[in-house]
C-alpha cells in the first residue's frame, strides 16, 4: 500500500474508532492469490455463491445479460474485487462450474 | 490558601485499607467491581458497608473472579463511570492480562494493591512481588508509605489518571498486612464533596454512547498496532509531569504534599538508603542507633514507580557516595535481583554516575525487618564503601543457609 497511513500523534487515544462502519474502507482484495471468475455464459443465477461467500463480496448487479442460445437474465452475478480475499468457497459450492479459480500474480 | 481553610477534616483511626475504602468513597467512584483477597479483602468490605449505609452512591459488581473484576471495571469507565477495584497477591496476577487492556484501552481506572507475596509456597504475608510484576502492564504505580499518603494517593490517583494528557490506569500499592491492617491517625475529609473540587467528575476519554457509537477494542493489524502502543509511551511520558502537577495542586488544596522521592538526612550523608513503602518507617526509627553507631546514613523513599522517577533518583544519586537499595521482591535468574535496584542502576549507568549499589532483599513473605537489621544493613554497606568494594550481586538479608 503505497498511501500514508495515520502515525501515533493523529490515531485516537487506544486506538478507538470514532466512525461506525468504517471497515469497509479497509480493503482486503490485496489478500488473494487466487481469484473467482464467474463465467456469465454458464452461470444460472443461483445465487448460491451469493449465500456462501462470507465477506460478502458476491454483488447482484442490476444489469441484462444474455446467453448465446437466446436466453435472457435480468440481473448479472459480479464479484467485487476489493474485498474478495479470495476463499474459493464460491468456487467449491458453484453446482454449475461456471466460476474459473485463476491465480493472480502480483 | 483561601481555599485551604474552607477544607475540613476529620482524624480518625484507620487501617490503610480502610484509608484507601474513604479515599474512593470521597472520590465518589461510581462503581467498584472487586473479588475479596487477603489482605485487600477490608477496602471492598468497607465499601460495601458506605454503599449500604448511604454515604456512597455507587454500583458493587459482586465478580467472581479478579480476571472479572478488573473487566466489569474496564466495562464501567468505558461507559464513563468513575471506576475503582482492589486487589493482591494471587488476585493481581490473575487479572494480570486485564492489566494491558485497562491501560491499552486508555481507562482511568483506579485500583488498590496490598501488595503481598506470591504461592507456591502459599504466603498470605506481605512483599512487593505482585505489585512488581505489573511494571511493564502500562499502569502508573504510586506506592504509599502512610495510610494518610494512601488516602491522599487515591484521590491523586484519579486526577492522574483522567488527565486527558495521561488517560491511563493507575494503582495505588502499600504493604500487606504492616499497612493494611495496622491503624494510624488518618485525616479524611469532613464532607466528600470537597474532593470533588480537586477531581470534578468529568467524563475527558472516549465514552460508549449508543448515540455516538464509537468502536473500542478493535483489533489492530502489524500497520497499525505499534502506533498505538508508542501512544501509550507517551502518555507515561506525560504522567511523570501530571503525577508532580497532581501532587502540587493537592497540597495547595488540601495542604499535603508528597513529592515524588520522600527524602531525610541525605545531602551530608556518608551513604544514602533507597527503598518504597512501609519499611521506610523501619528506617527513620533506625536512623538514631544507626547514627550512635558512628554512621551518617540518610533515607529516600520513592512514591512513584511507573513512571520511573529517573530525575529525582538521579538527583539523589548525586549527592550519594553509594546507595543501598532495599527491595522486598525478587527477578528471580538475576544476579542484581532487586527490581528497583535493576531500575537505579540503568539510570545511572545511561547517566554516566558509577557509585557503588548496594542491593538487599529483605522482607521477602514479611520476613521481620527490624531497626537493628536495618543497622546491620547500613553498616555492612559502609565497610563494603569504605572498602571501595561494589557488589554485582544481591545480598540476600537474612536468608538461612
Amino acid at each position: 500500500m503505497s498511501k500514508a497511513l495515520l502515525g501515533w500523534r493523529e490515531l485516537k487515544p487506544g486506538g478507538i474508532i470514532e466512525e461506525p462502519g468504517n471497515s469497509s474502507k479497509r480493503l482486503t482484495g490485496d489478500w488473494r492469490t487466487f481469484k473467482p471468475v464467474i463465467n456469465q455464459d454458464k452461470c444460472t443465477r443461483c445465487l448460491r455463491c451469493w449465500i456462501v461467500c462470507p465477506e460478502p463480496a458476491i454483488s447482484v448487479v442490476d444489469k441484462q445479460y444474455s446467453w448465446p442460445n437466446g436466453r435472457s437474465w435480468k440481473f448479472t452475478v459480479e464479484v467485487n474485487y476489493d474485498y474478495c480475499k479470495g476463499c474459493g468457497m464460491c468456487v467449491e459450492e458453484c453446482e454449475p462450474k461456471a466460476i474459473d479459480w485463476v491465480e493472480e500474480v502480483k | 490558601m483561601e481555599e485551604l481553610t474552607k477544607v475540613e477534616w476529620v482524624r480518625l483511626p484507620l487501617s490503610t485499607n480502610y484509608a484507601v475504602a474513604y479515599a474512593a468513597k470521597d472520590a465518589d467512584i461510581d462503581i467498584v467491581s472487586a473479588y475479596p483477597i487477603t489482605p485487600q479483602t477490608t477496602v471492598v468490605e468497607k465499601l460495601s458497608e458506605f454503599i449500604a449505609n448511604g454515604e456512597l452512591k455507587a454500583q458493587m459488581i459482586h465478580v467472581e473472579s479478579e480476571h472479572s473484576a478488573l473487566s466489569a471495571a474496564i466495562g464501567a469507565s468505558a461507559m464513563g463511570a468513575r471506576a475503582f477495584t482492589a486487589t493482591a497477591s494471587q488476585g493481581l496476577e490473575l487479572m494480570h492480562e486485564v492489566l494491558h487492556i485497562a491501560s491499552g484501552l486508555r481507562l482511568p481506572i483506579v485500583m488498590s494493591v496490598a501488595a503481598r507475596a506470591l504461592s507456591a509456597p502459599i504466603s498470605i504475608w506481605g512483599d512487593y512481588t505482585d505489585l512488581m510484576n505489573t511494571r511493564d502492564t502500562s499502569w502508573v504505580v504510586l506506592i504509599a508509605g502512610s495510610a494518610q499518603e494512601a488516602y491522599d494517593s487515591v484521590l491523586q490517583a484519579y486526577k492522574i489518571a483522567e488527565d486527558s494528557r495521561v488517560l491511563l490506569p493507575v494503582m495505588v500499592g502499600y504493604d500487606g498486612f504492616l499497612m493494611s491492617h495496622t491503624y494510624e491517625p488518618v485525616s479524611v475529609l469532613a464532607n466528600s464533596g470537597a474532593a470533588l473540587r480537586y477531581i470534578p467528575k468529568k467524563v475527558t476519554w472516549a465514552t460508549l454512547n449508543p448515540e455516538r457509537p464509537i468502536t473500542v477494542g478493535a483489533m489492530a493489524n502489524p500497520d497499525w498496532y505499534y502506533e498505538i502502543k508508542y501512544q501509550q509511551v507517551e502518555a507515561m511520558k506525560a504522567a511523570y509531569e501530571v503525577v508532580k502537577e497532581a501532587d502540587a495542586e493537592y497540597g495547595r488544596t488540601f495542604g499535603r504534599s508528597y513529592g515524588i522521592i520522600e527524602e531525610t538526612d541525605t545531602d551530608g550523608s556518608d551513604l544514602n538508603v533507597l527503598t518504597y513503602g512501609g519499611i521506610y518507617g523501619t528506617l527513620l526509627e533506625s536512623s538514631e542507633i544507626i547514627r550512635k553507631n558512628g554512621i551518617k546514613a540518610g533515607f529516600a523513599r520513592l512514591r512513584l514507580f511507573r513512571p520511573f522517577p529517573y530525575e529525582e533518583v538521579l538527583k539523589l544519586a548525586e549527592k550519594s557516595s553509594a546507595l543501598v537499595v532495599l527491595d522486598r521482591a525478587i527477578t528471580y535468574g538475576m544476579p542484581i535481583a532487586g527490581p528497583l535496584a535493576r531500575e537505579v542502576i540503568s539510570v545511572l549507568y545511561s547517566h554516566g554516575i558509577n557509585i557503588p549499589v548496594y542491593n538487599f532483599i529483605v522482607g521477602i513473605g514479611q520476613r521481620s525487618f527490624t531497626e537493628n537489621d536495618a543497622l546491620k544493613v547500613v553498616s555492612a554497606s559502609f565497610e563494603m564503601l569504605k572498602r571501595g568494594q561494589k557488589i554485582d550481586e544481591s545480598i540476600y538479608w537474612g536468608v538461612r543457609e
